[in-house]
């Protein structure tokens, strides 16, 4: 296969599959939220350099600022919006409303998937390595031990 | 980001062909390369995704005792395969203390030893950089240097290459292994990446075309297991790009110094193997005064390329305080903060 | 139409007796969680097209050529905005009408001023079209020498600091005070230009019809907006409407519109379509704001019993070639420490940069981390603990001015948070202390303040017949928390429980709710809401108390209270009756009611209202490597009434984390040549991230104010970076024995 206009990309999303014709310089966090209205996913530097487009591929946790949506095709991709299952938050969710884990929001979403996988991970075993597991996530307002006790208690809930 | 041709091919073959045309540029984790192209830094016409290569995705034990890593393995894999970190621990150290979490879930082995330098300059597309456009001149110099290079760097040049995992690579004799036209050939990492000289545009000694499609460790490599520690300093406690770093990894019989490797991060513009300091560790006792030593002769030929004289004295004390980390022994598990100065604060650590 | 954003559908937590006090959960949480909040940049109108900014590279000069063929030949790009074919402005974009008007780089002239101004606007079909359109522009410059440091220029005394204040302020004879001193310290600090940074870069989406404008946009300050786009394109202020529902950050940079902004809705009126413009984050770097560095000089006497006898602060700061804004950064020592003489005094330079603007407490955060500093030095040099300098000189009054406070539980503070932090037989020499492990240990404090100021605010209440409540204000929630707290309020207001409650903000058709800065908000436009409930309340009582029908017959408007929609007797609450029965008794469908936030100018004249904090930092240092880690921070603060003591802590985190960041962490490097800034991403301008941050206390003092304002409230947005900042520097000194003199405290500055 080979194009410079466009091509196209077959991309299961949250459990829904999607078919779009993409120029392969699309990112998958700008198919995301210009193709697909899927504007959970945050664009915070567009560099990987603050974790706001974090999203998970396959079940791990990437940076969707830094894949070409065509890198994601066939891959299975949750995004914020497919974390809640039936209106009913996940724990991470739930943990970071409860312990006020954010104030502005703009980096919640990515948090929220970050911390996901930093639980699946088995990183979320002591207050220090959630730190530095979760520092690939910048929060401007300054929630981190917030965004600390959350995971925390959502690792708990998890693992209960 | 300009527009570009997209190929995705089935074998190693199929990419080398593809890649051989001008204007061609490999993508495997896109955690640099897609940065670069946001910026104007690279533009390829063509974009030949080698992501899902399946052979290349592989860790093996080769017949010498020896490890083949496939070049798409990913860093955080890697640093979290059991066996690779307890026979390679400085190695997982050093890849677990670099960018994120989900930078490394993406970031690939092969592409790590590919980044291209964070010198402001090359970033900055109005500034004048010899490595992004030859003959231009740099701008770096008589700039903001503070964090450039202190050894090998020349008038064209003063960038330093920003990579931790190939610090404790290069310091335990990794071999590159490199798919081309003509067939397979090997590198050591040592001599896989160039310093600038007149033509700091080529970094390694790589022909175009040519795909990084493994990184080997000799048998040797794991002898330095239960003494080997990667150590680094930032301007924040993670997320951040090496002041300087050191991997120091020895062999000790009775206070002796058996076996000494000793590599420097953020120093140079390729990592540097500091072979002087390893002839003045070998044999010698094993103790702060050797160390001292040691960082004297890894630090001789040293000098600042602008406002950076403080990291010829950062870079000594790193190299004295990674050699008694090794000394000390290989912590039973992973750090939660790897690297760090801080990863010894009590009650930080983990099983990797 | 108003935003419906669903807020009231999830129930907010448990909770017991009144709203206000209450430890409530976000009522935007739900939103914030899932990824349903709608920030501006999420907004996608039929037809809409992407503009994305080309800036400059060069500090200063002109703009000679762009290739603007090439940008239009590139497939998707729809046009290119340049200077030549921008629609006419209303107003010149560099007019100045008012110190808060700033000006403005719309593509009025082919001239650069400082780097990343906007030089054109390239509109296309797709995101990726007008991005790599903007960069085939490829611009050539006529270039002039970048003014940049410092002492990039000739110094001149600004005619006004910060809001306006004079530049050069005196209290009594510093230099008789200094003269007679037994001990005296002077010491010069310098910090650097800092960037806001908002996680949200600054976006817009406009759309126009005919003459009206429709907008989303982050703002601090809505209506202000909204006065400043309809004076610049010649509208009628309510022709503009602004939804501004959520900030992802604003820390200052969104108080004012910004260049970019009007840009994108230049596209808009260019393009005859719906045009979506947002920064990319280098861009954040220059055109919206940032705060300005400093060198300030502290001059300090103290008596042989280490009693002040005078504080001399000097600051040197820079502005933009082309506009105003000053760092008023030496005022910090006009209320904290009493001294018999005072003097502040600003200078400044003028170089090739964006405008500086208000960044989170701006002047309060530099002169802190200096003035906090210096007081360590003083105390040290006294040869005394730095809370028993700090408390042998407490003002009692404010010491410039001669005023009583308002409230001040500062001792409170001082005492609360050294209990917790375990202040007590910390050494006064430095470098005593060493943990386990042998890292270098340093513990250090710092006083922090923040004035209680207030805007102008209105707000309208609605109590309707099925007995619930509606109040509207357009409050601009950053984080803050604005959509809880307010709806807080208008429950008591309205003796509604706040499930009954539909709170409306974030949009410009709205009642003026000011601006959301100055940790002025919550007591503003909390005022306002306050008093538009206690107007229905007034109009429903007057109702029930006048009718023999009712219950209440009699009791008179002062003789009920109302709680849990009903109003009952204040003499004897058997008797009472609800919100409905009164209505339908009346046979009114609703009840309006209109209430104004506003300072009082009588208890402005009488008295100085500030918040109080005491802030205590641990850090440890790599004796060898000097590499700095804080591992604990105590702060207690007492700033008035607490409206939501969870909300209220993030806040305190909040600032207190920016606190860590100004003494360890940010800086945006300049080349000294060309004046561009070497570092705008977020990789190398630092910002700390979670494994920076260690246990971090917040404790809320209790403090009653009669004269702030009805409520009490004062402000705690800022406060926590004030205070913070020089308590981490101290416990650097105090670590260490090196005295940080620039900042942020680098690597290099510990090496001995």
């Amino acid at each position: 296969m080979t194009s410079k206009t466009t091509i196209p990309v077959h991309l299961d999303i949250n459990g829904r599959h999607h078919t779009l014709e993409l120029e392969p310089r699309v990112t998958l966090l700008d198919a995301l939220r210009d193709r697909l209205g899927l504007t959970g996913t945050k664009k915070g530097c567009d560099h990987g350099q603050c974790g706001a487009c974090t999203v998970h591929v396959d079940g791990e946790r990437v940076l969707a600022c830094l894949t070409l949506a065509a890198q994601a095709e066939g891959r299975t991709i949750t995004t914020i919006e497919g974390l809640a299952r039936e209106g009913e938050l996940h724990p991470v969710q739930a943990a970071f409303l409860e312990q006020d884990a954010f104030q502005c929001g703009y980096c919640t979403p990515g948090q929220i998937m970050s911390a996901v996988a930093c639980i699946r991970e088995g990183h979320a075993g002591s207050d220090e390595e959630i730190r530095e597991y979760m520092a690939g996530n910048l929060c401007r307002c300054g929630a981190y031990p917030h965004i600390v006790a959350a995971v925390r208690q959502a690792a708990l809930e998890v693992a209960s | 980001m300009r527009d570009f041709d997209y190929f995705r091919p089935a074998t190693i073959s199929d990419a080398v062909a593809a890649a051989a045309e001008p204007g061609s540029a490999y993508l495997a984790g896109g955690t640099n390369l897609l940065d670069l192209m946001k910026g104007g830094i690279t533009s390829p016409e063509r974009i030949v995704d080698i992501s899902r290569l399946p052979e290349l995705n592989r860790i093996e034990t080769l017949d010498d005792g020896g490890l083949r890593i496939g070049a798409l393995v990913r860093n955080a894999d890697l640093a979290h395969d059991p066996a690779f970190a307890k026979a390679y621990p400085a190695v997982a150290e050093a890849l677990l203390s670099g960018a994120s979490a989900q930078l490394r879930n993406a970031a690939t082995v092969g592409g790590n030893l590919l980044q291209r330098t964070r010198c402001s300059y090359f970033y900055d597309t109005a500034s004048a950089c010899n490595r992004r456009q030859p003959g231009s001149g740099c701008s770096a110099l008589g700039g903001e240097n503070r964090l450039h290079a202190i050894l090998g760097w020349s008038d064209a040049c003063i960038a330093t290459h920003p990579s931790d995992f190939c610090v404790p690579l290069v310091a335990l004799d990794a071999v590159v292994e490199i798919e081309g036209k003509e067939g397979r050939r090997h590198v050591t990492l040592e001599e896989f990446h160039r310093l600038p000289g007149d033509t700091p545009q080529r970094e390694t000694v790589l022909q175009p075309g040519e795909l990084i499609v493994a990184v080997r460790l000799p048998a040797q490599a794991a002898s330095f297991a239960s003494h080997a520690r990667y150590l680094k300093v930032r301007e924040r406690t993670s997320y951040a790009f090496a002041v300087v770093s050191a991997a120091a990894a020895l062999v000790v019989d009775r206070g002796k110094i058996r076996g000494a490797r000793l590599a420097l991060g953020g120093v140079a513009a390729k990592p540097w193997r500091a072979r002087s300091a390893e002839a003045v560790l070998l044999g010698a006792d094993a103790d702060e005064a050797s160390f001292v030593r040691a960082a004297d002769a890894a630090l001789a030929d040293a000098s600042p390329s602008g406002d950076n004289a403080f990291k010829i004295e950062l870079a000594r004390r790193i190299v004295v305080r990674a050699l008694t980390s090794a000394l000390a022994g290989t912590p039973a598990v992973m750090p939660a903060l790897p690297a760090s100065p801080f990863s010894s604060l009590p009650g930080v650590r983990h099983d990797a | 139409m108003t935003l419906e954003l669903g807020l009231n559908q999830q129930p907010a937590h448990t909770r017991q007796g009144s709203s206000i006090g209450q430890p409530l959960t976000r009522r935007d949480g739900f939103l914030k969680v899932t990824g349903t909040a709608r920030y501006a940049a999420d907004n996608h109108p039929p037809g809409m097209l992407y503009a994305v900014l080309a800036v400059s590279s060069i500090a200063r000069g002109r703009v000679v050529s762009l290739d603007i063929e090439a940008a239009k030949a590139h497939s998707g790009v729809v046009e290119v905005m340049t200077p030549l074919n921008r629609p006419a402005l209303a107003t010149d974009p560099d007019a100045k009408d008012h110190p808060f008007m700033f000006r403005l780089d719309l593509l009025q002239n082919d001239g650069v001023r400082y780097p990343n101004q906007s030089i054109a606007v390239v509109i296309a079909e797709t995101l990726e079209a007008a991005t790599e359109g903007a960069a085939l522009l490829s611009p050539r410059y006529e270039t002039e020498p970048a003014r940049v440091g410092l002492d990039g220029a000739e110094s001149f005394v600004p005619r006004g600091v910060g809001v306006g204040n004079p530049a050069v302020q005196q209290m009594g004879d510093v230099e008789a005070g200094l003269e007679s001193a037994r001990t005296r310290i002077e010491a010069t600090y310098e910090t650097p230009a800092q960037y806001h940074n908002a996680m949200e870069p600054h976006a817009i989406v406009a759309a126009w019809d005919g003459d009206r404008l429709s907008i989303d946009t982050p703002s601090q300050g809505l209506a202000m907006a909204q006065g400043r786009i309809a004076g610049l394109f010649g509208i009628a202020p309510q022709n503009v409407h602004i939804r501004s529902p959520f900030l992802g950050g604003g820390f200052g940079s969104k108080g004012m519109i910004s260049g970019p902004q009007v840009l994108g809705i230049l596209a808009a009126k260019l393009v005859g379509r719906p045009v979506k413009l947002v920064l990319r984050r280098e861009q954040m770097f220059g055109p919206v704001g940032h705060r300005a560095p400093t060198r300030q000089t502290l001059r300090m006497g103290m008596d042989g019993e280490g009693r002040l006898t005078a504080i001399s602060h000097h600051a040197r700061t820079t502005s933009s070639t082309f506009d105003d804004f000053f760092e008023p950064a030496a005022d910090a020592s006009h209320t904290l420490y009493a001294s018999p003489a005072i003097a502040t005094s600003h200078d400044a330079v003028r170089l090739d940069t964006g405008t500086p603007l208000f960044m989170r407490a701006p002047g309060e955060a530099t002169g802190s981390i200096a003035l906090e500093s210096a007081i360590d030095e003083a105390a040290h040099a006294c040869g005394m603990d730095p809370l028993e300098f700090r408390l042998r000189n407490y003002a009692e009054v404010e010491p410039m001015t001669g005023k009583p406070f308002s409230s001040k539980a500062l001792r409170e503070c001082y005492e609360q948070a050294a209990e917790a932090f375990g202040w007590a037989g910390r050494p006064l020499e430095p470098r005593r202390m060493r943990d386990a492990d042998g890292y270098l240990t340093g513990w250090g404090m710092g006083t922090a303040t923040f004035p209680a100021i207030m805007f102008q605010a209105e707000a309208r209440a609605v109590l309707r017949a099925d007995g619930s409540g509606l109040m509207e204000t357009g409050a601009q929630d950053m984080g803050q928390g604005a959509w809880t707290a307010f709806a807080q309020i208008a429950a008591d207001g309205l003796g509604l429980d706040i499930d009954q409650i539909d709170f409306r903000a974030g949009s410009s058709d709205l009642p003026n709710a000011g601006i959301a800065g100055g940790s002025g908000h919550t007591a503003t436009a909390g005022m306002a809401i306050h008093n538009a409930g206690a107007a229905v309340i007034a109009r429903l009582a007057d109702l029930a108390t006048r009718n023999e029908a009712s219950p209440l017959f009699g009791a008179g408007n002062e003789g009920v209270l109302a709680r849990g929609g009903r109003l009952y007797r204040r003499d004897d609450e058997s008797r009472g009756e609800s919100y409905t029965e009164i209505l339908a008794r009346a046979g009114l469908a609703e009840i309006e009611g209109h209430g104004k936030g506003a300072p009082d100018p009588t208890s402005q004249e009488a008295y100085a209202k500030h918040a109080h904090g005491a802030v205590f930092a641990e850090v440890k240092v790599d004796p060898d490597l000097g590499q700095i880690r804080v591992t604990r921070l105590v702060g207690a603060f007492a700033a008035g009434r607490v409206i939501n003591p969870r909300l209220v802590r993030s806040q305190y985190y909040g600032g207190m984390i920016w606190g860590v960041s100004f003494a360890l962490h940010e800086e945006a490097v300049t080349d000294r040549r060309s004046g561009r800034i070497q570092n705008a991403n977020l990789a190398e301008y630092h910002v700390p991230v979670n494994a920076d941050v260690p246990s971090v206390e917040a404790l809320l003092v209790h403090e009653d104010d009669p004269h702030v304002n009805a409520l009490g409230i004062k402000g705690v947005g800022e406060i926590g970076i004030t205070g913070t900042a020089g308590a981490v520097a101290n416990a650097v000194w105090h670590a260490t024995g090196v005295r940080p003199r620039r900042f942020p405290i680098r690597i290099e500055d510990l090496l001995g």
